[in-house]
């Protein structure tokens, strides 16, 4: 592995060598290493670009890696990757893809994750998008990840894209059954003329069944992000759905909420705020002497990492 | 040594313009307690921020150690040894206390020297350093934390702007007892007779105007409406 390709996965995936656990590898749309564990099966799809991660049932303190790297131009990858998550497992999956793009041309990464989550189960998913390279040519990524909670189960998504994404756009859809609960918390950066669209659909057909989206967004320059969220209560359920937007130059940030409460004992909260950094914030870190500039940063850090 | 000459304070109201603060000189010097005092409205606060900064002073001048710092940003005035307490404390989205803490200091603190600033407000550091800074703490723990900050800063003036509202379940006693251990010049912004007591000098203002600054007991006789209840024992 070279020295961009360590720092990619670095970046995607805070590994610094190939984890001992269970791992696959994606390079310039193919597999690169693929290990499996007793508890954990990745095999590869037959039927179209992918592999399948099998968790066993009662699995516990386990991860997987599914890194994805592109360091050329002029690819456009797509795969599928489903995951099966038995009853009463507790795994960490860490995804993310970096896309180091030294050419004119276009580099895209289009991830279909589908999750299948077991009664009783309950998972943490970190995806972290990261794109560089003196190129002039595009560094697209645009995943989409289906999920289908059972009963009690829970899960917890992490994502982040910091720097470096021409254009993404990202589909979230999740259907949760009886007392399942479901977290996501997505924070995006994005700069220069970049554009970032969000949309998340979650369908609460059980009882008890809830679901709280974070999402934390900066927009810098003149860029442009997108956020929409549908939450749909069909039972005695809860959702929450805050959308806080930080703009800085000429960016522009759109929210866009709907809530459906179908089932009257549905209880469902949108909540959104965008706007420049509040004066009082940047007031009060350059009375403990930071400049301005050094204030901004410090809570756009705080906001996007804290 | 702080000092401020001829200081004024004005907006622009309905065609004319309106005076917050009028032609205020004071001198502040090193390793006094001074409370600023007065009605409500009468120009304290406003007082206080153009020192540090936080409002533009339309005329006058403010030199802190004989250099004139009337134009200088806020930050540039908290490096040269200023420090500033709000009356409302500041929240930040995923900040966290041990960050202020450490933006404060100048330097990364170890979970010791966390503890050491926490405690002096009554905080203990391990249930604190790790909490975000924001609106899920309580009122009276965020004023405890803006103190904490000031004190971690070490500087030769560090100003207060009525810092006891909200810290009523801790104690008026430990909060005078951290001002008077201070060894620097302390401004604080205060109604209440506790803290007026330990004022080596009183400052009265009324109007946007200086009444009169002195030691408690030249200034108390003056003291009216109120200022005059709170002196009487009365919180709030």
């Amino acid at each position: 592995m070279d020295k961009i390709e360590q720092r990619l996965l670095e970046k995607i995936a805070d590994l610094h060598k190939i984890p001992s656990g269970a791992f696959n590898l994606r390079k310039n749309g193919k597999t690169d290493t693929r290990t499996s564990t007793k508890d954990i099966e990745i095999s590869p799809k037959t039927d179209k670009s992918g592999i399948d991660i099998f968790v066993k049932p009662n699995v516990k303190n386990k991860s997987v890696h599914i890194p994805v790297i592109i360091t050329v131009g002029g690819l456009t990858d797509l795969v599928y990757n489903d995951f099966y998550i038995g009853e009463n497992a507790d795994v960490l999956i860490v995804a993310g893809c970096g896309i180091h793009n030294k050419t004119c041309n276009k580099s895209e990464h289009n991830g279909i994750h589908t999750f299948h989550i077991g009664k009783n189960a309950k998972v943490k998913y970190v995806e972290k998008h990261v794109g560089e390279g003196e190129g002039s040519g595009e560094r697209v990524l645009n995943p989409v990840t289906k999920i289908f909670m059972r009963e009690n189960s829970f899960m917890e998504m992490e994502t982040l894209q910091l720097e470096g994404v021409s254009s993404t756009i990202r589909k979230t859809e999740a259907k949760l059954y009886q007392n399942a609960s479901l977290h996501i918390q997505e924070n995006i950066l994005t700069t220069d003329s970049q554009t970032a669209k969000t949309l998340f659909k979650v369908e609460l057909l059980g009882d008890s069944s809830s679901v709280e989206v974070v999402s934390h967004s900066v927009a810098r320059d003149s860029s442009y992000q997108e956020f929409k969220s549908d939450l749909i209560g069909k039972n005695h359920c809860f959702g929450h759905v805050e959308c806080d937007g930080i703009l800085l130059d000429n960016a522009r940030i759109v929210s866009v909420p709907k809530i459906d409460a179908i089932d009257s004992n549905a209880s469902l909260i949108h909540e959104a705020a965008i706007g420049k950094i509040a004066g009082d914030e940047l007031n009060k870190l350059m009375t403990l002497g930071l400049t301005q500039t050094e204030a901004e940063n410090t809570i756009i850090q705080g906001f996007l990492l804290g | 040594m702080l000092e401020i000459k001829n200081l004024s304070y004005n907006v622009d109201e309905k065609d004319a313009q309106k005076d917050i603060l009028k032609n205020v000189s004071l001198t502040f010097e090193d390793n006094k307690i001074y409370v600023i005092t007065g009605p409500n409205g009468s120009g304290k606060s406003t007082l206080v921020k153009l020192i540090m900064g936080l409002l533009k002073a339309s005329d006058g001048q403010i030199l802190f150690d004989g250099k004139d710092i009337t134009n200088l940003a806020i930050n540039e005035r908290a490096n040269l040894g200023i420090s500033y307490a709000f009356q409302q404390p500041v929240t930040f989205k995923g900040l966290k206390v041990r960050d202020l803490l450490d933006i404060a200091s100048g330097e990364k603190n170890n979970v010791d020297k966390l503890c050491e600033y926490l405690s002096t407000v009554g905080l203990c550091a391990k249930d604190y350093i790790n909490r975000p800074l924001d609106d899920k703490l309580s009122g009276g723990e965020l004023k405890r934390i803006e103190l904490a900050m000031v004190l971690a800063r070490k500087t030769k003036v560090n100003i207060f702007d009525e810092p006891e509202a909200g810290i009523d379940l801790w104690s008026f006693d430990n909060l005078t007892n951290i001002f008077s251990s201070l060894n620097n010049c302390n401004i604080i912004v205060s109604h209440q007779k506790k803290i007026l007591d330990i004022a080596d000098e009183i400052i009265l203002i009324k109007n946007g105007q200086l009444i009169a600054q002195g030691k408690p007991e030249e200034i108390y006789p003056l003291l009216e409406g109120n200022t005059c209840h709170r002196l009487r024992g009365e919180n709030g």
